[in-house]
């Protein structure tokens, strides 16, 4: 195992591979990837089954990849031509699973130093200690992991993988199940760790608020093939598929097709299949032969009681209330204009419209709050 | 002679159990872990003496010791002695027969530790042997520990083995139970009687202690997901 990589040249993951696998559904697909990981959290995002354990499982060496490369710099750890495989434990790349794996028998402290058996028993304590202290767990060093948190597990479980200065770290949602104020205060600390370290990290996640806290960069997979990459804005803001789009959180989609283009004004006129609504929509290439799709986040159309006049928003859509919910700090309503539209309100609005099922309310679209998929 | 025949049965058993936890441990890590095509057959063999009546295995354990054998020949050139009608060949026989109650819990246990920490602790850089020592050992001992008393157990109780293979001479080969059936024989059921209760006593003990301590939790510190 190499010192710790504090050079802006850190190595970078490349992975190239294919290898059959079995879908969330039983069925077979073919994980077929090509990627390059820089210093830095990259985000790999997809819906269950997409592949992305099984793409972690062969970095890591649990799987063995159909045909590929995998390598870390200069080092390989997979090559199916020149018949490389090294073992999990020969790779240095750090894995986290969701569910962990602290060893229940030891100590915090025994969990932590157990891959350093390498180092003499000083060398063992100043670098466990040095990662005890960077996780805030150094209190904790006597517990097992049955007494103590759960997030606090979650800190014993980095703190383990980090200590050994991997060469590459693995994380299939190791945060899910924690609450927010937990989870930031962790990123807070892996993102400092990752400062002073720097080595590629991918980083598995279903949570948008997570992509945009941490990635410099996104990926996103779907039955087994990549099908975006780029910063979070870009893969996630402007999304050019339907997959994207719901795991981005567009609560409205709808299919729809082009009736009118204005190059001039640089929007387009859409119809919503099966309804007399048009909307206004950004101008975009697309192919009119194939169905459009309008995705729209409920989060970004406003409600009014009364007609709205004088705006700028090019979309005024006059409608019903046919249910009011409320999810925590929000209220989630539901708009019939021909078909549905989800908006999301904050409780004081919903109170100072006073808004009831059944009630008449306009919605309004901005033009640009309209992402055409295809 | 109750005193002799006890400690004789007490030594059996202790040598056995000895024996069976370092031939036991990696053949039960082994049946656990292995992915072998042929590891049926080594699993139906280590538990045929589970259904074969005992006087068949000592039969066969008889004459494989004694000098019809390659086996009973080349340690009668060594020793100048043959195994059977002896103590080393009671232990030998005995071995055999207790296998199966030493391996299995043993095997079960191993198996039953998570993959998860198997793959964290490879992927922690430890080898398959530091993975063993450190891993599956300690989260398997309690498995381990039954195992031992099993087959303790088994061996202060059996019979046809021991009359197959050792016979009945007081101070090598005659265990409590031979000697009970030889009081029997004799029609002197008071003897009898008192040595049986001995021997159920005794086994008594230890079985309550096994499952009290099992109860207790004693064995399964190491309970947590």
């Amino acid at each position: 195992m190499s010192g710790a990589t504090t050079s802006p040249l850190a190595e970078q993951l490349t992975v190239r591979l294919t290898k059959c696998f079995r879908g969330e559904s039983g069925s077979l697909f073919t994980l077929d990837v090509e990627l390059a990981v820089a210093a830095g959290f990259t985000i790999l995002f997809g819906a269950s089954g997409a592949g992305k354990t099984t793409l972690l499982d062969c970095i890591a060496g649990l799987q063995t990849p159909d045909e590929g490369t995998i390598a870390v710099g200069q080092a390989l750890l997979f090559d199916s031509e020149s018949r490389v495989n090294l073992p999990s434990r020969r790779r240095a790349v750090a894995y986290l699973l969701q569910s962990l794996a602290l060893f229940p028998h030891m100590t915090v402290e025994q969990n932590v130093q157990y891959g350093l058996a390498a180092l003499n028993q000083r060398d063992r304590d100043a670098r466990s200690g040095e990662v005890l202290e960077s996780f805030r767990i150094a209190a904790l060093v006597e517990r097992r992991p049955s007494e103590i948190s759960a997030g606090e597990r979650q800190r014993v479980a980095l703190a383990r993988a980090l200590v050994t200065r991997p060469r590459v770290l693995l994380l299939d949602e190791p945060l899910t199940a924690l609450d927010a104020v937990t989870k930031a205060r962790i990123l807070d600390d892996l993102r400092a760790w990752n400062r002073r370290h720097r080595i590629p990290i991918l980083y598995v996640t279903h949570d948008r608020e997570e992509v945009f806290a941490l990635g410099e960069s996104a990926i996103v997979l779907e039955e087994g093939h990549i099908l975006a990459r780029g910063s979070p804005h870009e893969v996630l803001h402007r999304p050019q598929s339907e997959t994207v789009a719901q795991l981005a959180g567009f609560e409205n989609i709808f299919d729809g097709s082009v009736t009118g283009s204005h190059p001039e004004y640089g929007t387009m006129t859409c119809r919503i299949a099966g309804s007399t609504l048009d909307l206004e929509v950004p101008l975009v290439r697309v192919n009119s032969s194939l169905p459009l799709r309008v995705g729209i986040r409920a989060g970004d159309i406003l409600l009014a009681s009364s007609k709205p006049q004088g705006l700028s928003a090019r979309n005024v859509l006059d409608g019903t209330i046919a249910s009011l919910e409320q999810r925590d700090m929000k209220v989630i309503a539901i708009v019939t204009c021909g078909p549905d539209f989800e908006v999301h309100l904050t409780l004081g609005a919903r109170e100072s419209l006073q808004l009831k099922p059944g009630a008449r309310v306009w919605l309004v679209v901005k033009t640009y709050s309209c992402h055409v998929l295809q | 002679m109750i005193v002799q025949a006890l400690t004789l049965t007490l030594r059996l058993a202790i040598m056995v159990s000895a024996i069976l936890l370092v031939i036991g441990v990696p053949l039960a890590y082994w049946l656990a872990f292995s992915r072998r095509r042929w590891k049926f057959l080594v699993e139906a063999t280590v538990s045929l003496p589970i259904v074969l009546p005992p006087t068949v295995l000592g039969f066969y354990v008889l004459v494989a010791l004694g000098p019809l054998s390659p086996v009973g020949r080349w340690y009668q050139m060594l020793t100048g002695h043959t195994l059977a009608f002896t103590f080393e060949g009671l232990v030998i026989g005995s071995v055999l027969y207790s296998l199966p109650f030493a391996v299995q819990p043993m095997a079960t246990s191993f198996a039953a530790v998570d993959q998860k920490l198997l793959d964290a602790s490879a992927l922690l850089g430890a080898s398959h042997w530091r993975t063993f020592w450190r891993i599956v050992l300690p989260l398997g001992l309690p498995g381990v520990l039954t195992g031992l008393v099993l087959s303790f157990a088994h061996t202060l109780g059996e019979f046809g083995v021991v009359l197959m293979i050792g016979g009945n001479i007081p101070g090598a080969t005659q265990t409590v139970s031979i000697l009970i059936y030889d009081q029997v024989q004799a029609l002197d059921y008071a003897t009898a009687n008192r040595t049986a209760l001995i021997l159920l006593v005794l086994c008594f003990t230890m079985l309550a202690i096994l499952y009290g301590l099992r109860r207790r939790g004693a064995w399964n510190v190491w309970e947590w997901r």
